[in-house]
C-alpha cells in the first residue's frame, strides 16, 4: 500500500469516526433533558397538580388543574378551526393540483410554515383580542390553529394523492357528483394518513407558549369560559420557572413532565390511529 | 461494418502495445457463485478472459451479467446483504483475497456504467478526479494526462475549448465518453462496461462501439451487453449466460454462427429473450 | 348540467377554503404593518439603527434586538451545522441498517421537545453549567445566562430539523454518482464527499431552514439570554433578541407607541425569517431537481458538429 492510500484510508476512519461523535453528542443534551424532565417532574407530580388550582403568590402547593383543563381546551379550539380549514384546501389542492391558483396556496402555506410562533401570536392578538380589548380562549385556540393549519394541509393534499385515480373514475362512472365522490370515497381512503397529520399538528401546538402569552394570556382561577383570558400548561410552566420560589420550580417541572408525556400520548396516538384504521380499511 | 477513424493523435495517445506473447488470461474465474442475501445469483461461473481482447457478456436480462463483471472490480461490496463465494484471479492474484486493498483494485480495474454518471462538476475536474484523488496535484501533469485520456476516448476535439464547462452540459454520447475518458485517466489494465451504449441513440452508440474496437489495443475489455448485434461487433470472444449460469462461451464467431449449445443457439437466432 | 354546475360548486367552495389560507398570510403581512403605524411614521429607518430602548421617555431603536437575534443565531448555526452533517452522514451513509430507524426516531424525539421544555432545562441545567464554565475560565461577568448559553440552546434545538431534512437530500443522491466514485478507486469517505458534493446546495438549505427556526425561536431563548438590551460581541454578557422582547414587554406595554414598537419589531422578524426559509426551500428544490433529471439528454451547445 502506498503512503498516499495509507493516508486516505486514515482520513477516511477519522470522518467516520467523527460523524458517530457527533450523534452521540447530539443524543447527550436529549438524554440529559428527558432524565430532568423524568426525575424532576416525576417526583413533584402529586394528585394535587392534577385537581388543585395554583396558590397565591408565595405559597406553597397547590396545582395546575386550570392550566390542565386549560391546554385541552385550547387545543380543541385549535383543531375546531385547523381540521376543516386544513382538510378543504388539502382537498382542493390534491383535485385540482395543476393550477396557479393551487401553486399561490401551496407557496402561502409554506410561508405560513415558516412564520415564527410569536408572530402568529401578535396577528391572533390583532384581530381577536384588539377589536374586543379582551384576552380570550378563543384568541389562543385560533393562534394555534394557525400554526397547525400548514401542516394539515400538506399532510392532506399529499395523502390524498396516494389514493388511486381508480377509485374517483368508478365512483363518477356510478353517477357520484364531484364533491360526494372525493368525500365519501376518496378522504375516507385516505383518512388514517390525514388523521395521523391532524394528531402530528395537534403534539406540535401543544408545546406552544409564545402565541398564548398574549391571546390566552393566563388565568389564575378555573375557568373554561371561551371568552375569558384562559391558564395553560406551557404559559404556567413559563412563568413558575421565570419565577423565584423553589416549590413553583417543582410545579414548573411536573408541569414539563406532562407536557412531554402529553405529546408523547399524542404521536403514540398518531401511530396507533393510521394501524387501526388500516386494519378496517383492509376487512 | 464499423469503419475505422482512428485520429493520428489518437494513435499516438494510446499506450503502447505490448509485444508479449503472454497466453495466460488477464482474469480467470474459478467455479464462482454469487448471494444476494440467500438468493444464489451466479452458479459456479468459470471462465478466462483473455489480455488486450473484448470479452462480450451476453444472455436476456436478469441473468447475473452485471452481477458477475461488478465482482470482478467488487463493487458488489458496497451493497449490503452481498458476497461470492470462488476465485477471480486477475494476473495470479485472487481479487477477494486478504492482502487485495479493494481501493487499489478498483484503480486497476476500471468501470463504466450503463447510464451515464458524471459529477456535477467541469469536464476538466471529471477527469482529474481520479487522478487528484490519488495524490497528484501538478496542473501541467493533470492537463497532460487529461488531454491524453480524453483524445483516446475520442471526446478531446469537440470539448477542448470548454474544458472548464460543465460536464451536465454534454449530451448524453458525449457525457458516456467522458464517463470513458475517466476511467482511463487512472491508467487501469482492465475495463468493464456494462451496456454502455444502452441509454444512447444509434450514432453516438456507433461511435462508442468504434472507441471500443480502438481501446482494445490497450486495454482488456468485458462488456456486458443485451444487444447481440453488437456484440457480434465489437467482441473477440463472447460469453453467453443464462439464469446466473455461463452455458456456452468461445470466439465470437464460433458463439453467433456454430454454437454448441441449444440454448446458445435459441438465444442467438432469437427465439428467446 | 347538473354535473358541472356540481363540479364547479365543489371546486369553489373548496377553493374557498384554500383562498382563506392565502388571506391568512396576507392578513399576517397585513395586520403587522398596520399595528405599527405608530412607530413606522415616528422613527421611520432610525428605527433599525438606533440601540437606545427606552419605554419611559417613548424613544425605540430595535438594533439590540436584531444584533442579538442574528449573533446568537449564526452562533448556534457555526455549533449545529457540523453535528447535523456528521449525523446526517452517519444515519444515510455510515451506519448499519439496524440502527438507522432507531438512530432517526430518536432525533425526530428531539424535535418533538416544545420550546418551554427547552427552556426550563437550559435555566435549571444549562446555565449552571455554563455558569460553572465561565467562572474556570475567568470570565466576567460569569453569569450564565448570556449569548453563550443560548447559542448552545439553539444550536441543541436546530439539530434535528436541519439533520432530518439533510437526511433526506443525501437519500436523493443517485447512488450512481457514489459508484462512479468507487468504481475510480475512492475510499469510503471520499465517495460521501461526492454525494455532499452532489446535494451540497441542498444541504446548504437545509441549513439554512435551520437558520430560520433559529431566528424565531422565543422561549428558550427568552429563558437563558438574560434579556438585556446591550450590544456586545463578548458570549458571556446577557443579549436580547426580537422574539425575546416581543415576549417579554407585548403585555406590559403600557402606551401604544410602546406596543407599536413591539410590533414593528415583530414586523421585521416575519420579513426576515419568511425570506430565509424561502431562499432555502429554493435551494433545496434545486438540488432535488437536479437529482431527477441528472441523466436526461439536456439541449447540446453543439458548436462543432461531432464527426
Amino acid at each position: 500500500m502506498t503512503a498516499n492510500l495509507r493516508r486516505r484510508k486514515i482520513y477516511s476512519g477519522l470522518f467516520e469516526t467523527l460523524c458517530a461523535l457527533a450523534v452521540i453528542v447530539a443524543l447527550i443534551p436529549l438524554a440529559m433533558i428527558l432524565f430532568y424532565v423524568i426525575k424532576e417532574g416525576f417526583g413533584a407530580l402529586n394528585l394535587d397538580f392534577f385537581t388543585h388550582m395554583p396558590k397565591p403568590v408565595g405559597e406553597i402547593g397547590g396545582g395546575m388543574a386550570n392550566a390542565i383543563v386549560g391546554t385541552l381546551i385550547l387545543i380543541a379550539i385549535a383543531a375546531a378551526f385547523a381540521v376543516p380549514v386544513g382538510c378543504i384546501c388539502g382537498i382542493h389542492l390534491s383535485e385540482y393540483p395543476g393550477t396557479k391558483f393551487s401553486s399561490i396556496v401551496r407557496f402561502a402555506a409554506d410561508v405560513l410554515n415558516g412564520v415564527p410562533s410569536i408572530v402568529v401570536g401578535i396577528f391572533a392578538y390583532g384581530i381577536l383580542v384588539l377589536p374586543v380589548k379582551r384576552f380570550s380562549a378563543i384568541a389562543g385556540g385560533v393562534a394555534l390553529g394557525l400554526l397547525m393549519i400548514p401542516i394539515v394541509v400538506r399532510t392532506t393534499e399529499e395523502l390524498l394523492r396516494l389514493v388511486p385515480g381508480g377509485l374517483r373514475e368508478g365512483a363518477l362512472a356510478l353517477g357520484a357528483t364531484r364533491g360526494r365522490a372525493v368525500f365519501s370515497v376518496i378522504v375516507p381512503a385516505a383518512l388514517p394518513g390525514i388523521l395521523t397529520g391532524i394528531l402530528v399538528a395537534l403534539a406540535r401546538v401543544a408545546g406552544e407558549t409564545a402565541p398564548l402569552l398574549f391571546t390566552a394570556f393566563n388565568n389564575r382561577f378555573w375557568s373554561t369560559s371561551l371568552t375569558q383570558p384562559i391558564a395553560s400548561l406551557t404559559v404556567q410552566v413559563f412563568t413558575y420557572a421565570i419565577s423565584p420560589y423553589d416549590d413553583w420550580h417543582r410545579q414548573a417541572w411536573a408541569g414539563a413532565f406532562l407536557l412531554v408525556m402529553m405529546i408523547l400520548a399524542l404521536s403514540i396516538l398518531a401511530r396507533l390511529a393510521v394501524r387501526r384504521l388500516e386494519r378496517m380499511n383492509r376487512s | 461494418m464499423i469503419t475505422l477513424v482512428l485520429e493520428p493523435e489518437q494513435k499516438a495517445a494510446m499506450p503502447p502495445v505490448a509485444t508479449q506473447a503472454n497466453d495466460d488470461p488477464k482474469i480467470s474465474v474459478r467455479d464462482f457463485d454469487f448471494f444476494y442475501g440467500s438468493a444464489k445469483v451466479l452458479h459456479g461461473i468459470s471462465l478466462d478472459i483473455q489480455a488486450r481482447k473484448v470479452t462480450a457478456l451476453i444472455g436476456p436480462s436478469g441473468c447475473g451479467k452485471s452481477t458477475f463483471i461488478r465482482s470482478i472490480n467488487r463493487m458488489n461490496d458496497i451493497i449490503p446483504d452481498a458476497r461470492g463465494k470462488g476465485t477471480i484471479l486477475i494476473d495470479g492474484k485472487d481479487v477477494y483475497g486478504g492482502d487485495t486493498d479493494v481501493v487499489e483494485l478498483r484503480r486497476r480495474v476500471g468501470m463504466v456504467f450503463q447510464k451515464s454518471n458524471p459529477f456535477p462538476k467541469s469536464i476538466y475536474d471529471n477527469v482529474a478526479y481520479g487522478l487528484r484523488i490519488g495524490g497528484l496535484r501538478n496542473k501541467r501533469q493533470l492537463d497532460e494526462i487529461i488531454e491524453r485520456s480524453l483524445t483516446r476516448a475520442a471526446l478531446w476535439h469537440e470539448v477542448k475549448d470548454r474544458l472548464h464547462a460543465s460536464a451536465l452540459a454534454l449530451s448524453g454520447g458525449q457525457q458516456q465518453r467522458l464517463c470513458i475518458a475517466r476511467a482511463l485517466a487512472v491508467d487501469p489494465e482492465i475495463l468493464l462496461m456494462d451496456e454502455p451504449a444502452s441509454a444512447l441513440d444509434p450514432i453516438a452508440t456507433s461511435k462508442i462501439e468504434e472507441l471500443i474496437y480502438e481501446l482494445k489495443e490497450s486495454y482488456t475489455i468485458v462488456i456486458v451487453t443485451h444487444n447481440m448485434q453488437q456484440a457480434a461487433r465489437v467482441s473477440d470472444r463472447t460469453a453467453f449466460f443464462m439464469l446466473g449460469r455461463l452455458v456456452e462461451e468461445g470466439d465470437k464467431n464460433a458463439i453467433f454462427t456454430n454454437p454448441k449449445e441449444k440454448m446458445t443457439e435459441d438465444y442467438v437466432t432469437g427465439r428467446f429473450g | 348540467m347538473k354535473r358541472s354546475s356540481d363540479d364547479r360548486s365543489f371546486r369553489i367552495g373548496t377553493g374557498a377554503f384554500a383562498a382563506l389560507v392565502l388571506l391568512i398570510v396576507a392578513g399576517i403581512a397585513f395586520e403587522l404593518t398596520r399595528q405599527s403605524t405608530l412607530s413606522i411614521t415616528k422613527f421611520g429607518l432610525k428605527f433599525w439603527t438606533t440601540k437606545v430602548w427606552d419605554p419611559v421617555s417613548g424613544d425605540f431603536g430595535a438594533l439590540p434586538f436584531i444584533w442579538g437575534t442574528l449573533y446568537s443565531s449564526v452562533l448556534a448555526l457555526l455549533v449545529a451545522t457540523p453535528i447535523t452533517l456528521g449525523i446526517a452522514i452517519f444515519i444515510s451513509e455510515l451506519s448499519p441498517r439496524m440502527l438507522r430507524q432507531p438512530l432517526a426516531y430518536l432525533t425526530e424525539l428531539l424535535a418533538a421537545i416544545p420550546s418551554i421544555v427547552y427552556g426550563l432545562w437550559g435555566i435549571f441545567v444549562l446555565v449552571p453549567i455554563v455558569r460553572k464554565v465561565e467562572i474556570a475560565m475567568g470570565a466576567k461577568p460569569a453569569l450564565g445566562v448570556g449569548m453563550l448559553a443560548a447559542a448552545l440552546i439553539l444550536a441543541v434545538m436546530v439539530i434535528p430539523f436541519t439533520s432530518s431534512v439533510a437526511r433526506e437530500i443525501l437519500k436523493n443522491v443517485p447512488s450512481t454518482q457514489r459508484e462512479a466514485a468507487y468504481a475510480l478507486g475512492a475510499t469510503r469517505w471520499e465517495a460521501i464527499k461526492v454525494a455532499i458534493g452532489f446535494g451540497r446546495t441542498g444541504i446548504i438549505g437545509a441549513v439554512m431552514l435551520g437558520f430560520g427556526r433559529a431566528l424565531g425561536e422565543t422561549m428558550a431563548v427568552t429563558m437563558v439570554i438574560g434579556n438585556s438590551p446591550q450590544i456586545s460581541t463578548s458570549l458571556f454578557k446577557p443579549q436580547y433578541t426580537m422574539a425575546a422582547v416581543i415576549a417579554n414587554e407585548f403585555t406590559e406595554a403600557a402606551d401604544e407607541l410602546y406596543l407599536h414598537a413591539l410590533i414593528e419589531i415583530g414586523l421585521l422578524l416575519f420579513i426576515i425569517t419568511v425570506g430565509v426559509n424561502l431562499l432555502s426551500r429554493l435551494l433545496i428544490w434545486s438540488t432535488k431537481r437536479r437529482a431527477a433529471t441528472i441523466v436526461v439528454m439536456p439541449v447540446v451547445v453543439a458548436e462543432e458538429v461531432p464527426v
